[in-house]
């Protein structure tokens, strides 16, 4: 990308960096040390070591047009859109659920009066596992983390008041997500909306629990044909949504290396490519534009923005190379990022807007499509109201203020930058290429082995923070006493309840026999090749409930439980 | 004849969330301190675990929850110990606990609380100062 | 430890036998009281061996048996050993992770067990916990260990039927023919039979198998494909077994292997009382004193050792 002028002149002055640095070490410092603790190593959150310095010979085997090119354009490193933020921003999605459908309905409606372009459902645990609010498992959990959805009436006091042809929603939810999918495309259908005009996204992503976030219901194997036929569905009915965004976020959570994080998420969307090409016999450029990303964006700045602008590069490649994907959008890796929950400290959590801050600046910076910002207190609860309208703020004062949406992919070209997003590239490939050795992301699964590495990364982690090697401010550095946090988000315990009230009257007034024979129906499309989505929403209709129809898919494909890899 | 007594810890995640990673790297810092760490997995009810405590005679039993059902699931193990005989077992617990939930799971007998960004030393020293083998 | 446990654990506390066999894993003097009187209630149970390298699913296949034997009414005791860091004498014992949905079920007993270091310890341990299951009345007891590395318990030896457990893929078969862990089952189980490579492997034990013409009487091993996560083959494994436990009991074999068990159990107690007096040798003020002759030149090591030990066997003849 250099001529040999350039080129000699870098190698010079890069060894000139080093003898300054080999000065410093042995007593001549050619410059003051830095105040505070500088750190013992100079590597990322991930352990990656970073050089002192970046120039064009860390760049020299680049091709312009082949690696780093235009936004818009193949490889995509520079982003999806060829207008970038002056197209349009990104989506302010606040993550949120609480309590009742009603108390979340209410705070959608104040975070949308806030500013927020769009919505996205936390779910409490039981309906995350496909149980209704009454059974013995629901115990203490109803409402807690997220909130609690039994039925379609549930479903309609959620999104009350949304216009749901406007506005699109984002639903984190696995193995339940053809219920839950079913019953937001029945309750629009109910407000007169028809489901081409209905977008969002489902999360559907089974292969991440399995490594990762442990929220499963049945084994691997038809779990992935579960999510195929909400592919296919999605395609013929609903052409606007996301039928599954492929999750890296709760790959880092659980521990990964931001390495980690990419190549297991990316091993999982080859899988989930393969999978509806192999059983629905699909074109890959039909349904591939609809296949979206979620991303963890962790405190490391430089390498976040690297592992995203290394991601897009990725996908392209492989949606091209492997599935020979026509579609220019089909080669898109379009994505939501989320900063990083596991960053945040229960110590001084003020200074989480700080992290919470940054963590976005990066997301932005790599160009995200949709973002969530963490509130500062998540470490103790769900956040409180204030303490979203701090993080929904953070994201239009980066938006509004700070002018980084100026121009686009502003960070291209750095030597350091474009450095660390090839080496984030090729670190990414060997892991993807040692899955295609195990038979692909199934069969790695199946032997524990992505389980395995996270379990080694994070464990290494926490004992370089406990070492001290690597700096947590208010953790092993600057700590002081402090009083707790107060004002926290506490959920009514009237909330069980409740949905236990709401849950026995519905199943008084429907239809029983009508739903008898709506899971019956379900049940024969699980043990055939026909799609389950049309008999799941019959079901819907017919008040059936999360738990009544996934108890359908438990009995049929039996029950995975947790193999505990260390 | 001259005993060798181990420390045998339980470790268990009570109730529906996945969230392991923090659990899974106590375990390992457990056995590295010495410990014999015991794991039970995920998605276990109050009475799966002190049924494995009791069988496997663990003389701690620490738990994680992070979905904020914390004040029932930990306060329902600690009761089924004591209603088994095994109310000597200490509980410690971690996880996403509101610091104003700590005097109610210390009045149920929940011995410690510890929250995230605790060092694994920091934990394994308070094992070694509180608990002894039964 | 409390005294007088034995009646608790007859009458089937788990409590009073977990403390007994916590007793016995710590080398409380105690626990040896109460085993001998433990002793005249064992004997019933039916023990099978599940050995197999890491990754081939023996806990999952250990879980599903338990649901079959529970299905049959009969109480199941699962011993689960594993291995002990050598260097921090720490342990992660995770099998029972796979059994969790059996926890809640009072005709079932889990026990984890760490190799804590020594062979004959373990042994030692492992046997006396199958015992008190056994006097605690439970009708199986399967014991479950790595099979081929070093310093563990041979799990042939300890058990009336032994299952290896393969899988395709793992690429352990040579392994384990090399350590003659593969010859000794008397049930093959191939698990993850759905998976690429299963047949094949079916066809390699079915030849090396069939080259064999040694057996011991007339049982020939028997083959039985499975996916213990899905619960399939199960049932037939669980015929397998019981189809051998009727073979020993027909014949003498299920006493030759008692008599088996019985050496190792021998072998391990004397070693465990020969090790607590050596420990007893090297605590003791006399070795201080030997010490400090040797140091001077007034002894030499040979004779300052047998002049412990002597000194020791008196105190042995002595208890």
């Amino acid at each position: 990308m250099f001529d040999k002028k350039t080129l000699d002149h870098s190698q010079e002055g890069s060894s000139r960096r080093q003898a300054a640095e080999n000065d410093h070490h042995t007593g001549h410092p050619a410059e003051k040390p830095a105040a505070g603790n500088p750190p013992n190593s100079y590597a990322t959150v991930s352990n990656l070591p970073i050089k002192p310095l970046y120039t064009p010979a860390d760049i020299k085997d680049q091709d312009f047009a082949q690696d780093i090119g235009f936004p818009g354009e193949y490889p995509f490193t520079r982003g999806v859109q060829a207008t970038g933020y002056r197209g349009r921003l990104w989506t302010f999605r606040m993550f949120s659920g609480f309590g009742t459908a009603h108390d979340t309905n209410q705070r959608w409606h104040q975070l949308l009066r806030d500013g927020e372009t769009g919505l996205s459902t936390a779910f409490d645990f039981p309906t995350l596992m496909g149980y209704d609010s009454d059974s013995p498992r629901a115990t203490a959990e109803v409402g807690k983390c997220g909130v609690a959805i039994d039925t379609l009436a549930d479903m309609q006091t959620l999104t009350g008041g949304i216009p749901l042809d406007k506005v699109t929603t984002s639903m984190t939810i696995n193995p339940p997500a053809s219920v839950l999918w079913a019953m937001y495309l029945v309750a629009a259908e109910k407000q007169g909306v028809p489901w081409d005009k209905v977008g969002g996204t489902i999360q559907n992503d089974m292969l991440k629990e399995f490594i990762a976030q442990k929220t499963f219901m049945c084994p691997p194997e038809p779990s992935i044909r579960l999510i195929s036929d909400t592919v296919e569905f999605g395609t013929k009915y609903v052409p606007k949504f996301n039928t599954i965004s492929i999750s890296g976020y709760h790959i880092r959570e659980a521990g990964a290396t931001a390495v980690q994080e990419l190549a297991f998420t990316i091993a999982d969307g080859i899988a989930y490519v393969q999978d509806v090409i192999d059983r629905k016999k699909m074109d890959v450029d039909s349904f591939a534009p609809r296949l979206s990303f979620f991303f963890n964006s962790h405190i490391d700045f430089f390498e976040e923005i690297a592992k995203l602008r290394a991601g897009r590069r990725i996908w392209a490649r492989i949606m091209q190379e492997r599935f020979h994907a026509k579609n220019p959008r089909s080669l898109w890796m379009r994505f939501h990022t989320q900063t990083a929950g596991c960053s945040l400290t229960a110590q001084q959590p003020y200074n989480n807007i700080v992290r919470t801050t940054t963590e976005a600046l990066a997301a932005v910076l790599a160009g995200t499509q949709s973002l969530h910002t963490n509130s500062l207190d998540e470490v103790f609860a769900l956040p409180s109201d204030f303490a979203v309208n701090v993080a929904l703020r953070t994201q239009q004062i980066i938006a509004e203020e700070t002018g980084v949406i100026n121009t686009i992919d502003p960070l291209a070209g750095s030597y350091f930058v474009e450095a660390l997003t090839k080496e984030m590239e090729e670190k990414t490939l060997e892991y993807i290429e040692k899955i295609d050795k195990l038979g692909g992301m199934l069969s790695a699964i199946d032997r524990g082995y992505p389980q395995m590495e996270l379990s080694n990364a994070s464990y290494e982690y926490q004992k370089r923070i406990d070492s001290g090697e690597r700096g947590v401010v208010g953790v092993n550095r600057y700590k002081t006493e402090e009083a707790p946090l107060t004002g926290l988000l506490k959920i009514n315990e009237k909330v069980h309840e409740e949905q236990i009230k709401n849950l026995k009257h519905i199943k008084r007034v429907r239809d029983n026999r009508q739903v008898l024979k709506c899971l019956l129906e379900i049940k024969l499309a699980c043990r055939s090749d026909k799609n389950v989505m049309p008999f799941v929403i019959e079901a819907v209709k017919a008040f059936a409930s999360e738990q009544e129809i996934c108890d359908v898919y438990r009995d049929v494909y039996g029950e995975y439980r947790d193999p505990g890899y260390f | 004849m001259s005993p060798e007594r181990k420390l045998r810890v339980l470790l268990g995640k009570p109730g529906l969330d996945g969230h392991d990673r923090g659990i899974k790297i106590i375990a390992r810092g457990f056995r590295d301190a010495g410990f014999e760490v015991i794991y039970t997995g995920l998605h276990q009810n109050p009475e799966q675990i002190v049924n494995a405590a009791i069988q496997e005679d663990a003389d701690l039993v620490g738990l994680s929850c992070l979905s904020g059902a914390h004040l029932y699931l930990f306060g329902e193990v600690v009761k089924q110990l004591r209603e088994r005989g095994a109310g000597d077992v200490t509980v410690i617990v971690g996880g996403i606990i509101p610091a104003e939930d700590v005097p109610a799971l210390k009045a149920a007998g929940i011995k410690e609380v510890f929250f995230p960004g605790t060092p694994i030393q920091t934990m394994v020293d308070w094992v070694k100062n509180n608990v002894k083998p039964l | 430890m409390e005294n007088n446990l034995t009646e608790k654990i007859i009458r089937g506390d788990v409590r009073a036998a977990a403390k007994l066999m916590r007793g016995i894993e710590d080398n409380l003097p105690e626990a040896t009281d109460e085993l001998q009187k433990l002793y005249p209630y064992t004997g019933k149970a039916f023990i099978i061996g599940i050995t197999g390298s890491p990754g081939v699913g023996k806990s999952t296949l250990v879980d599903a048996l338990i649901t079959s034997f529970r299905q049959r009414q009969m109480t199941v005791g699962v011993v689960a050993i594993d291995p002990s860091s050598p260097f921090t004498g720490g342990a992660l014992l995770g099998d029972r992770v796979r059994m969790g949905k059996h926890n809640t079920d009072a005709g079932v007993f889990i026990r984890s067990l760490a190799s804590r270091g020594w062979a004959g310890g373990l042994a030692r341990a492992a046997i006396s916990v199958m015992y008190v299951m056994d006097a605690m009345g439970k009708d199986v007891i399967i014991v479950e260990a790595v099979g081929s590395g070093q310093g563990e318990v041979d799990i042939r030896r300890l058990a009336d039927t032994t299952i290896v457990v393969l899988a395709p893929g793992m690429g352990d078969e040579i392994q384990m023919m090399k350590a003659g862990i593969l010859e000794a089952a008397d049930v093959y189980v191939i698990n993850k039979a759905d998976k690429d490579g299963a047949g094949i492997l079916k066809t390699q034990l079915e030849i090396m198998l069939g080259t064999k013409t040694d057996y011991q009487n007339e049982w020939k091993p028997l083959i039985v494909p499975a996916q213990a996560l899905h619960g399939k083959g199960i049932d037939e494994l669980t015929a397998a077994l019981l189809q051998h436990k009727d073979y020993l009991y027909a014949g003498a074999e299920i006493m030759r292997r008692r008599r088996e068990r019985a050496k190792l159990e021998l072998a391990a107690a004397v070693e465990h009382s020969l090790r607590n007096h050596v420990k007893m040798i090297l605590e003791s003020e006399e070795l201080n004193t030997l010490a400090d002759n040797l140091a001077q030149r007034k002894t030499n090591p040979y004779l300052a050792a047998e002049q412990a030990v002597h000194k020791a066997m008196g105190k042995f003849r002595e208890c």
